[in-house]
């Protein structure tokens, strides 16, 4: 279908593309087998300028938008969403510096993310603060000179292998939702440690670990906008983000799709293409339209947030939460059309069903989006009355 | 440095055919690439760069659409390109094809090194390196698998041969050509692909470099294809029957029958 | 026209550390038929230091060998071996130059043709003679080996071509044969090398050079993986073979490229050659097609490895290869 895209946006898309198909592709198994991080992969897309894409034109980077970064994601994510997300957290963990960081801490940070010298990671969640962020409990305690961090961040993306950490912590217990603010965590800052690498059902070449604070003190400077803004700032970003996960199941689900269509096609069962099939067909053809439609939401959701609109929490949450579902369904129908074949690893389609369902719990769990969209509902509904 | 890469644009498959009315290579439909073994030497030629600084110039002799190739070495890290194109070039064989960029060399200046890819996807001859550095009055090394050192005036390379590797210093200006094993060539990037699309490439046709059309192109070659031929192939044994395990004994049997075990 | 003064085939016999390599023997064979054609006589030209044997060059079909041994050319420089070789074709005129088409070959012989202002055909793989118009009708392959082309050079002297090892088969020496060895002095006037030799590595992945064994055992992608190749290493080691692989088995990096066969690898011509996973691109194919009896061992019976088979078994090589050793075991 045409999205308009501009001649950027399709170098953009097919550039990485390009990537995917020669540089991902041979080595996804092995990575999803050996759980490794896919450092090579992160230097061809560096070499490639892909950091460079949500980086701001001031800071070496290329200054697009939503919608080149999720043009992005979806090509890797076709391939294999495991390297997709590394290279997704990257950008995820440079939001909030990017839009509230000083000039001083983008000058410092800034060049060396859209090189991809330096990968970055955010850091909310906690062992008792999922979907309920505003439970966390690591805290940062003013002391002279800067702050003391204690606490533990869990399933941190990038943890362990990123060099930046934006990390949300309390400053101020009794405030509750105002009492969070953001600072930036080097990597070697004493007191600073990491846990055990997390043994994932999928997306299993990016890292997940636990970030271990014990009094590591971190430089006034370090603190990202105002005191006491880390939770505004985090909700805005992971509106701002959440396109980004909608564009890495649809990759999921595209590349499930086209698995789904080659095996249909090459399989002879009782003595025809399993693709003449008509029960095969209606699988297909709705697959296809699921993802279609997927792809259309991300797309006019990523084109919401570029348009510089006040709130886009609805836009980006349907997104998401449309996208990672259809991921879900046609990654399972993908594997029931590959029959046993595709439930062996030696086909592509089981690891992009396991693939599939992190993107329905991770940044918003969808039960938890689908009821910020309800209460959006509600709002525009007492606005009227 | 000043590092000069030629490239030469060739259809992006040999699975070619011969027309069996014309005789000729059936052209159409096929897309051109870089020759890939170029895409070596240009990929050595930017490291070269990164390594030492200065400035890769990527050239090509080739019809009008060749541009394409040139605008994709810019993509991946040559800083400059010259299209060396004119009717006159058409046909050359190896030795014109020298001559020619040898000319044009001449004419961009001063240079360091010229690095070309051990030999091409169509012609498979391996015979412009050579010949270039010849006609430039230059050093030469084929086969280069990995460049040791570079220092003012001078070369270290490992080259391959037949029985191992040799590692051979040269004199500098020196004409190299390289093999695959010599890296990893690069994928283009976003900043490349948009200088890609707003460089100028210059076009030099033979009256630029001064040529005497009687020199270049198929009136200045030396050899002449006089027919091309798709190869024919005949099935001239048997495929064994029955049985593995018999076959196998089969197999045995004819092997010792024919006395080569 | 000037070429009426060029008369007789020339071999350039490369050697390495004074040993001669085989391709001189193979070209004399094909260049006494060529010279047999147009009632010439052949000659060897061979340029090195401390050079072995050289009479083995008349035993197998020289009539005249140019011999320029110096301690200058021990390091194979390729400046003066060039200089050298331009200095005796320009003094002696033969109307053909043969040579083969090695490391060295290809990047001297090219070389020497471009001063010489003549005429090269890289890589042939069949050579004849017009008679009538005294004309070498080169045969290449191009594109892979999907297309062959003829060429000829019919104003530059000499015409000259270099051949790949192996193409050609060289003839069983004839050690009655009289020919005459002319010394010459190399010239060193006039010529410095650019280059200099540091250091030679010798490949020690090679146990036994593909291009030299008497029975070779390939494989090729349908080896699946790399550590698969151990069977085929056990196979020759019964058999006393070497080992060689298709290009995909080495882009997979399961086997040196030094044993790839084929188009960008090397050309074979054993007496017995064991094909196991082998699809047969045209690619491969052209290494290897003349070996003296193939054995095709693959699963897809429309593998076109099967046309240039002697014979081929249709079967899981991970079957036929294990008892393939088991019976030669017991043989």
């Amino acid at each position: 279908m045409e999205y308009f895209l501009t001649e950027e946006q399709k170098t953009i898309k097919s550039l990485a593309r390009k990537i995917a198909e020669e540089r991902i592709l041979p080595v996804r198994a092995e990575l999803d087998e050996k759980e490794e991080f896919p450092w090579a992969i992160m230097k061809d897309l560096a070499d490639a300028d892909m950091f460079r894409v949500f980086v701001p034109k001031e800071y070496e980077g290329l200054g697009y938008g939503c919608l080149e970064l999720c043009l992005v994601v979806e090509e890797l994510s076709r391939i294999c969403s495991g390297v997709a997300v590394s290279y997704a957290a990257s950008a995820l963990g440079s939001f909030i510096l990017i839009d509230y960081g000083s000039e001083e801490q983008k000058r410092k940070y800034l060049p060396d993310i859209a090189s991809g010298k330096k990968l970055t990671a955010f850091a909310l969640s906690e062992p008792t603060a999922g979907s309920d962020a505003a439970a966390i409990k690591t805290t940062a305690e003013k002391v002279e000179g800067g702050y003391v961090l204690n606490g533990t961040k869990q399933f941190i993306t990038n943890g362990g292998e990123a060099e930046i950490y934006t990390v949300i912590a309390l400053t101020d217990k009794t405030r509750g939702a105002r009492g969070a603010s953001a600072f930036i965590v080097e990597k070697d800052t004493p007191g600073f440690s990491f846990g055990k690498k997390e043994k994932k059902m999928g997306i299993r070449a990016s890292a997940t670990r636990e970030l271990i604070f014990r009094n590591c003190l971190v430089p006034e400077e370090n603190l990202i906008g105002k005191l006491g803004m880390g939770f505004l700032m985090t909700m805005r970003l992971l509106d701002r983000s959440r396109p980004g996960i909608g564009a890495q199941a649809l990759g999921i689900a595209q590349g499930a799709l086209e698995a789904a269509v080659d095996y249909a096609q090459q399989r002879i069962q009782f003595g025809h293409p399993l693709i003449s099939q008509p029960v095969v067909q209606d699988m297909l053809a709705e697959m296809a339209i699921q993802v279609e439609a997927a792809r259309a939401l991300v797309y006019a959701a990523a084109r919401t947030v570029d348009s510089g609109a006040r709130n886009f929490t609805e836009a980006s949450a349907m997104a998401k939460v449309f996208a990672s579902d259809t991921a879900m369904k046609v990654t399972t129908d993908a594997v029931q059309i590959c029959g046993g074949a595709g439930y062996m690893k030696d086909y592509p389609v089981e690891k992009m069903m396991r693939d599939a369902k992190i993107t329905q719990i991770y940044e918003g769990a969808n039960q938890v989006l689908r009821n910020a969209i309800a209460v959006e509902l509600r709002k525009r509904k007492a606005r009227t009355e | 440095m000043n590092i000069i890469v030629c490239l030469k644009q060739v259809p992006a498959t040999t699975e070619v055919k011969v027309d069996p009315q014309t005789n000729t290579i059936i052209r159409e439909g096929i897309k051109s690439i870089i020759n890939p073994l170029d895409s070596y030497a240009l990929e050595e030629g930017v490291r070269l760069k990164e390594r030492c600084g200065g400035k890769v110039t990527a050239i090509s002799m080739g019809p009008p659409q060749a541009e394409e190739a040139l605008r994709e070495a810019i993509s991946l890290g040559a800083d400059e390109a010259v299209l060396i194109c004119d009717k006159a070039f058409a046909g050359a064989d190896t030795w014109a094809t020298a001559y020619t960029l040898a000319a044009a060399i001449g004419k961009l200046g001063q240079y360091d090194i010229v690095i070309c890819g051990r030999q091409t996807l169509d012609g498979d001859t391996g015979q412009v390196g050579p010949q270039l550095a010849e006609m430039l009055g230059v050093a030469f090394i084929a086969y280069v698998s990995k460049i040791e050192e570079v220092a003012p005036q001078r070369l270290r390379v490992r080259r391959m041969v037949e029985e191992g590797y040799e590692v051979i210093e040269a004199a500098l200006p020196a004409v190299i050509t390289v093999v695959k094993e010599i890296n990893v060539p690069r994928l283009p990037s976003l900043r490349g692909l948009a200088r890609a699309k707003s460089a100028a490439i210059p076009v030099w046709t033979a009256g630029e470099l001064g040529l005497d059309p009687k020199l270049v192109g198929l009136s200045g070659s030396f050899t002449r294809v006089i027919k091309v031929f798709s190869p024919q192939r005949t099935c001239r044994g048997e495929v064994l029957q029955g049985e593995l395990e018999g076959q196998v004994e089969c197999l045995v049997s004819r092997l010792k029958d024919a006395g080569v075990i | 026209m000037e070429g009426e003064s060029y008369r007789g085939i020339w071999v350039f016999a490369e050697q390495r550390q004074g040993k001669l390599k085989d391709v001189a023997y193979e070209l004399l064979a094909k260049g006494r038929e060529l010279a047999s054609a147009l009632k010439t006589e052949i000659s060897a030209v061979c340029l090195g230091y401390g050079i072995d044997e050289v009479d083995k060059l008349i035993a197998h079909g020289a009539d005249k060998v140019y011999l320029v041994d110096s301690p200058e050319l021990a390091d194979s420089q390729e400046d003066l071996y060039t200089h050298e070789l331009v200095k005796l074709i320009r003094e002696h005129k033969p109307e053909i130059v043969l040579a083969g088409a090695t490391a060295f070959g290809r990047a001297v012989i090219p070389r020497v043709a471009a001063i010489l202002k003549t005429g090269l055909t890289a890589d042939c793989t069949g050579l004849d003679i017009d008679a009538d118009k005294r004309l070498l009708l080169q045969t290449k392959p191009a594109f892979g080996g999907n297309v062959m082309a003829v060429i000829t050079c019919p104003a530059g002297r000499p015409q000259m071509a270099t051949v790949r090892p192996r193409v050609f088969k060289k003839n069983p020496p004839d050690g009655t044969r009289k020919g005459e060895i002319v010394k010459v002095d190399f010239d060193r006037e006039g010529v410095t090398s650019r280059t200099r030799l540091l250091q030679f590595v010798e490949d020690i992945t090679e146990r036994i050079r593909i291009e030299e064994a008497d029975i070779i055992v390939a494989g090729g992608r349908g080896l699946g993986d790399g550590k698969n190749f151990d069977m085929l290493w056990e196979l020759a080691s019964v058999l006393g073979a070497a080992v060689a692989a298709s290009r995909p088995a080495v882009d997979e990096g399961w086997v040196p490229y030094s044993h790839q066969v084929g188009q960008t690898g090397k050309t074979v011509c054993p007496k017995l050659y064991i094909a196991v996973g082998i699809s047969g691109a045209v690619q491969h194919l052209v290494g290897m097609q003349t070996s003296d009896i193939i054995v095709a061992i693959n699963d897809d019976p429309n593998a076109p490895i099967f046309e240039v088979a002697t014979y081929g078994i249709v079967g899981d090589l991970f079957k036929v290869v294990p008892m393939l050793i088991d019976k030669l075991k017991n043989r």
